[in-house]
């Protein structure tokens, strides 16, 4: 039993402990030091992720490198971890975008202007306690929720799971609560305060339904002798007949699990928190929020929704897929007509968490596969958008695109970026969401033609948004606040970099993470006793063929 | 159990009362804490005012460490276990519940003392350092006596013979296994709270207003106890726990009197339901709640803390033994009513809180609705129901003794500032109070890796287990309701501006910190690792009849 899995958790939270506990002071030295330390962590965390995908092993079992720790007999819970390939490279997208993302909010925690200095306290002689701890509790949190989210990735024992799906809540609340944007104008404190808690309390909402359909599992469970947690065990019990449900049963406790992760991916109509949320907080926190902590929710679909209750997701596929069309559609319109541009990433992200789902549930091969290569590119492309929309913001000190004009003359590396961005952003061939969205289309048009034909018009859809925020804010005049503005720095060109990079290379050559997903896809759907229909037209053959 | 005093009444030939044997050793915690209880009203009459402060703490200190070690010393005998035992006279019962319950009792009172004996918060009194509590107690509040008290240095030393003769009167309370010695019980530990309500240092008209209420409907409820005791003992003919769940279920030898009795239910039933009153206002259960927040924020913060936790634990526990030993046959005639009681607590409790201004207050109202969680668990009827509840009973009583220690820390020239809109900001002058406090705030919202989240989980899946799943579903939906308004406290304090010239953070003396630290580190303990915790109440999860 290696421990590479609890390592690969624990090395964050830790960290995250380490950089709270640094010593505090608003000296740029201080400052940096904590920054250095979180980065390193992150690199470190990252080097492990790596190592755990590089691993494991396509071919062999479900569930790989598994390690299990007692943790609370009473209620047969065990601290059990083990990746599959989804969970792998879900965990691997989180390691590589935390240490993007810190280096992108380097300055987002530094005592601003735009913080008001607080008078001198007997307590706090350097302006206010928060001021001199800021940077630390900045970073720590981010290595609180990296940490949170891995083990979310790994868990097998599902309170495990749940735990740290409702755990991560705090630290990210205090995220988006404590380090607003400041480009928010003089409510920003008030509006921030209120996306926190509308995200929170959603959240929350949607973890205690699921508390109680934990609940009511174990309790079913153990009535029929299974006095566990174990994912492996229920499930393969479940597929054996072992363990039944009542038709009643199954449907409540799917939708008591569904309820959450609906919540958390999200899902119309409970997306109504993520652009409050995305809005208000920094740039690299509604990365960490879409990128990172959404994808919890969709994972969790296709791990637990899927795996533990196949006839009801059976049942229930159909409405699942009619809510995401809606979701695709409505988050796409929403987003052409946002004025302001974080809240316009968010709506664009409603839409592509409809187009995972809609993979998700159309229970094809090519469907889930194209959902969890989509998880990995929106995360990616995401989060290339939003960081420089993000560096754009920080430059005029304005969200609103009205206030933009004509940026890629001034500033033609930022604006290029961007371009590459938003491209990805509405699937240009060659570009790594392109491969996903297809694949999804292409999964769901052999199921639910009709679906899949409304759903396309998503495809149009982003490319109106997506290309209106181009010409919007970079090409044409150039404005009088925008003139002289600088171009991207080497520390932000390290930020983008990457992200380009991969949003390329997997868009040329996807198979490095097809291969390690779809043995882990086609498990899901034996669960679920689904097969792929016949090939009823070339199309979905040659596509279904090229992946395999 | 045996009919004899039955017959005995009946048959009225009985020449001579047998001395009573009394186990002294199995019923030394409660001796012990009684006994320091009475040495300390002597420390008030024979020593000299300026020792009195150092003697009574001490004194209280030492009593209730010794009643904890001879609770251990007694479970690691087995007592609560394998060798259970009714005692003097079968009136006491020594078993798992009752070892269990007293260790937490005497636990949590530890930690009260611990913030009674607090005397850095208050700005010394000509020269001498003040407490919470009243300089005078028997002074007019505002008048010129109060001041001369007050120049003088006096101090109510009082307040911890009191506290431990409240205290011996919870131990006693959950241990009881008749009617009668409940009832003896429950008055000795509330006359001295009554008291002990009263003596608020600032703010002495309200706390006065809290204890009079607190008394009036306390005295109420009492009332409803001794008679539902005497409409039983009319039915049963006996008092004992076990009797009356004998004559229930029919083993009992039936006499002519006692077919007379039990040819129709009306006794049985409006007795049970009168005892079920008297113990419903003890535990704060909706409709018989009104007077938490009321006493709540008007008792002397230390008490509140104490009277929240350690009566809630003491009280609970006499409600399991009552339902679980002497009424499980009527299991389903209370079960619909104690459904409808635990609903209505957890969605009043909840919904309330959420209009509440005043810290103080809304932590009574967070307390209604934790009643509400704990009844979940006592109405599930099976041995994993009591263990979750005892679990229960240490995680939330840890948590609300810190959390009123934290209360006690927040100040202005008044006094606590307890409104809520004082304490915006908090988390930028004081953050590591304030982190404390939020703890403490996501610990009663239930957030996973705290004891709350660990504590609600164990109860739900024992309600659940016995079949109670709506309740399950209105506990997790009135949860989320809670969640509301403990995370409206943290925006307050961490995202909300400090005010100008509110309040500051006073740094107390080790006696306060220690208190907050047990309640941080149970917390986190029974969140992180509860696994220990949850065997000890897993196996003190049975009742001796």
């Amino acid at each position: 039993m290696s421990a590479l899995l609890t390592a690969t958790c624990a090395v964050p939270a830790a960290g995250a402990v380490l950089t709270a506990a640094l010593p505090a002071g608003s000296t740029e030295a201080r400052r940096s030091t904590t920054k250095a330390v979180a980065l390193g962590v992150s690199a470190v965390t990252l080097a492990l992720a790596a190592a755990v995908a590089a691993q494991f092993d396509p071919h062999g079992d479900r569930y790989q490198l598994t390690e299990s720790y007692s943790w609370i007999r009473s209620f047969g819970i065990t601290f059990s971890l083990g990746v599959d390939g989804i969970g792998a490279v879900l965990a691997l997208l989180t390691a590589v975008l935390v240490p993007i993302v810190m280096l992108a909010s380097w300055h987002d925690a530094d005592p601003g202007p735009a913080a008001p200095a607080a008078p001198a306290t007997p307590d706090a002689p350097d302006g206010t306690f928060e001021n001199r701890r800021r940077t630390q509790g900045f970073f720590a949190l981010i290595l609180a929720v990296e940490a949170m989210v891995v083990v979310a990735f790994y868990a097998t024992d599902i309170f495990v799971f749940y735990v740290f799906f409702e755990a991560m809540l705090i630290p990210m609340y205090f995220l988006i609560g404590g380090f607003g944007d400041r480009a928010g104008g003089p409510e920003s404190a008030r509006q921030r305060s209120y996306a926190a808690v509308k995200f929170l309390l959603y959240n929350l909402l949607g973890g205690l339904v699921m508390l109680a359909a934990v609940i009511g599992l174990y309790v079913i469970a153990q009535d029929q002798g299974f006095a566990t947690f174990d994912l492996p065990t229920l499930s393969s019990a479940i597929a054996d007949g072992k363990l039944q449900f009542s038709g009643t049963a199954s449907k409540a406790l799917f939708l008591g699990f569904f309820f959450a992760f609906a919540v958390k991916a999200p899902l119309w109509p409970l997306h109504t928190w993520l652009p409050n949320a995305m809005g208000e907080a920094t740039a690299g926190t509604a990365v960490l929020i879409t990128a990172v902590v959404d994808k919890v929710g969709t994972f969790a679909m296709l791990r637990f929704c899927l795996g533990l209750f196949p006839d009801a997701s059976k049942t229930f596929a159909p409405a699942i897929l009619v809510l995401s069309v809606i979701g695709i559609i409505y988050g796409a319109l929403l987003a052409v007509g946002q004025k302001d541009i974080k809240r316009l990433v968010a709506y664009a992200s409603i839409s592509h968490f409809g187009f995972i789902i809609m993979g998700i549930f159309a229970l094809t091969s090519q469907g889930q596969s194209g959902a969890t290569l989509y998880m990995v590119n929106h995360g990616i492309s995401t989060a290339a958008w939003m960081l420089v929309a993000g560096f754009l913001i920080s430059r005029r000190g304005s969200r609103l695109i009205a206030d933009y004009g004509g940026v890629q003359k001034v500033a033609p590396v930022l604006a290029g970026t961007f371009l590459v961005g938003s491209l990805a952003t509405l699937s240009l061939p060659g570009l790594a969401p392109f491969v996903s969205e297809f694949l999804v289309l292409v999964g769901t048009f052999t199921r639910y033609p009709a679906i899949g034909i409304v759903a396309t018009f998503g495809i149009v859809l982003a490319a109106l948004y997506a290309l209106l925020l181009y010409q919007r804010t970079m090409t044409g005049p150039v404005k009088a606040e925008v003139t002289g503005m600088p171009d991207l720095k080497v520390r932000e060109l390290a930020v983008v970099a990457p992200l380009v990079a991969l949003t390329i290379l997997l868009g040329v050559y996807p198979k490095p993470i097809t291969d390690i997903v779809n043995p882990a896809v086609n498990a899901t759907l034996s669960q679920v006793h689904r097969t792929d229909p016949a090939p009823a037209h070339p199309v979905a053959a040659t596509s279904g063929g090229e992946q395999k | 159990m045996s009919t004899t005093g039955m017959l005995a009444a009946a048959g009225g030939s009985t020449p001579s009362i047998p001395a009573p044997h009394i186990e002294y050793g199995q019923l030394s915690p409660m001796l012990v804490v009684f006994g320091a209880a009475v040495a300390g009203v002597l420390v008030e009459a024979f020593v000299p005012r300026r020792f009195r402060y150092w003697s009574q703490v001490t004194l209280a200190l030492i009593g209730l460490a010794g009643a904890f070690v001879a609770v251990v010393v007694l479970a690691a005998q087995g007592r609560g276990t394998t060798r259970m035992d009714l005692l003097a006279m079968e009136s006491v019962a020594m078993d798992g519940p009752a070892l269990f319950l007293q260790g937490v009792i005497l636990l949590a009172a530890v930690v009260a003392v611990l913030t009674y004996a607090e005397r850095r918060l208050e700005p010394k009194a000509s020269s001498l350092p003040a407490d919470a509590f009243a300089a005078q107690a028997s002074a007019t509040p505002g008048g010129e006596q109060e001041r001369a008290a007050v120049r003088a240095g006096f101090g109510t030393t009082e307040v911890f013979p009191l506290t431990m003769f409240a205290v011996g009167g919870m131990l006693l309370f959950p241990a009881a296994n008749d009617l009668l010695t409940m009832f003896v019980a429950l008055e000795v530990f509330s006359l001295p709270l009554y008291l002990l309500c009263a003596l608020a240092r600032r703010r002495r008209l309200l706390s006065q207003e809290a204890a009079v209420k607190y008394f009036l409907l306390g005295a109420f409820s009492s009332a409803f106890f001794l008679f539902g005791t005497a409409l039983l003992y009319g039915y049963a003919g006996s008092v004992k726990l076990g009797d009356i769940a004998d004559v229930i279920s029919g083993k009992a030898m039936m006499t002519p009197a006692l077919l007379s009795t039990t040819r129709t239910d009306a006794l049985l039933l409006t007795g049970l339901a009168m005892l079920a009153v008297g113990l419903l206002f003890k535990v704060g259960a909706v409709p018989f709640h009104a007077w938490i927040p009321d006493v709540y924020q008007g008792a002397p913060t230390p008490v509140t803390g104490f009277m929240a936790a350690a009566t809630k634990v003491a009280a609970f526990g006499a409600f399991l033994r009552l339902f679980y030993v002497a009424f499980p046959g009527l299991r389903l005639d209370w079960r619909p009513v104690m459904w409808g009681v635990a609903i209505l607590t957890m969605v009043v409790g909840a919904v309330l809180a959420v209009t509440q201004q005043d810290v103080k207050r809304l932590l009574a109202y967070s307390s209604i609705a934790h009643a509400g969680f704990i009844l979940t668990g006592v109405i599930a009827v099976n041995k994993q129901g009591l263990g979750s509840v005892l679990f229960y009973l240490l995680a939330y009583s840890f948590v609300t003794l810190g959390a009123f220690a934290v209360v006690t820390l927040v100040r202005d020239s008044k006094g606590e500032a307890t409104h809520l809109s004082s304490w915006a900001g908090l988390g930028r002058r004081s953050p590591l109070v304030a982190a404390v406090f939020a703890l403490f705030l996501l610990a009663f919202a239930g957030i996973p890796l705290t004891s709350g989240f660990t504590g609600k989980f164990a109860v739900f899946q024992a309600a659940a287990a016995g079949g109670a799943i709506p309740l399950v579903i209105v506990g997790v939906l009135s949860s989320a309701v809670a969640a509301f308004f403990y995370i409206r406290v943290i925006v307050l304090m961490f995202f909300s501006d400090p005010k100008p010239g509110g309040p500051t953070v006073a740094i107390p003396s080790a006696f306060t910190a220690t208190a907050i630290g047990a309640g941080v580190l149970v917390t986190l303990v029974l969140g992180l690792l509860p696994q220990y915790f949850l065997d000890l109440a897993s196996k003190a999860a049975l009742f001796v009849r």
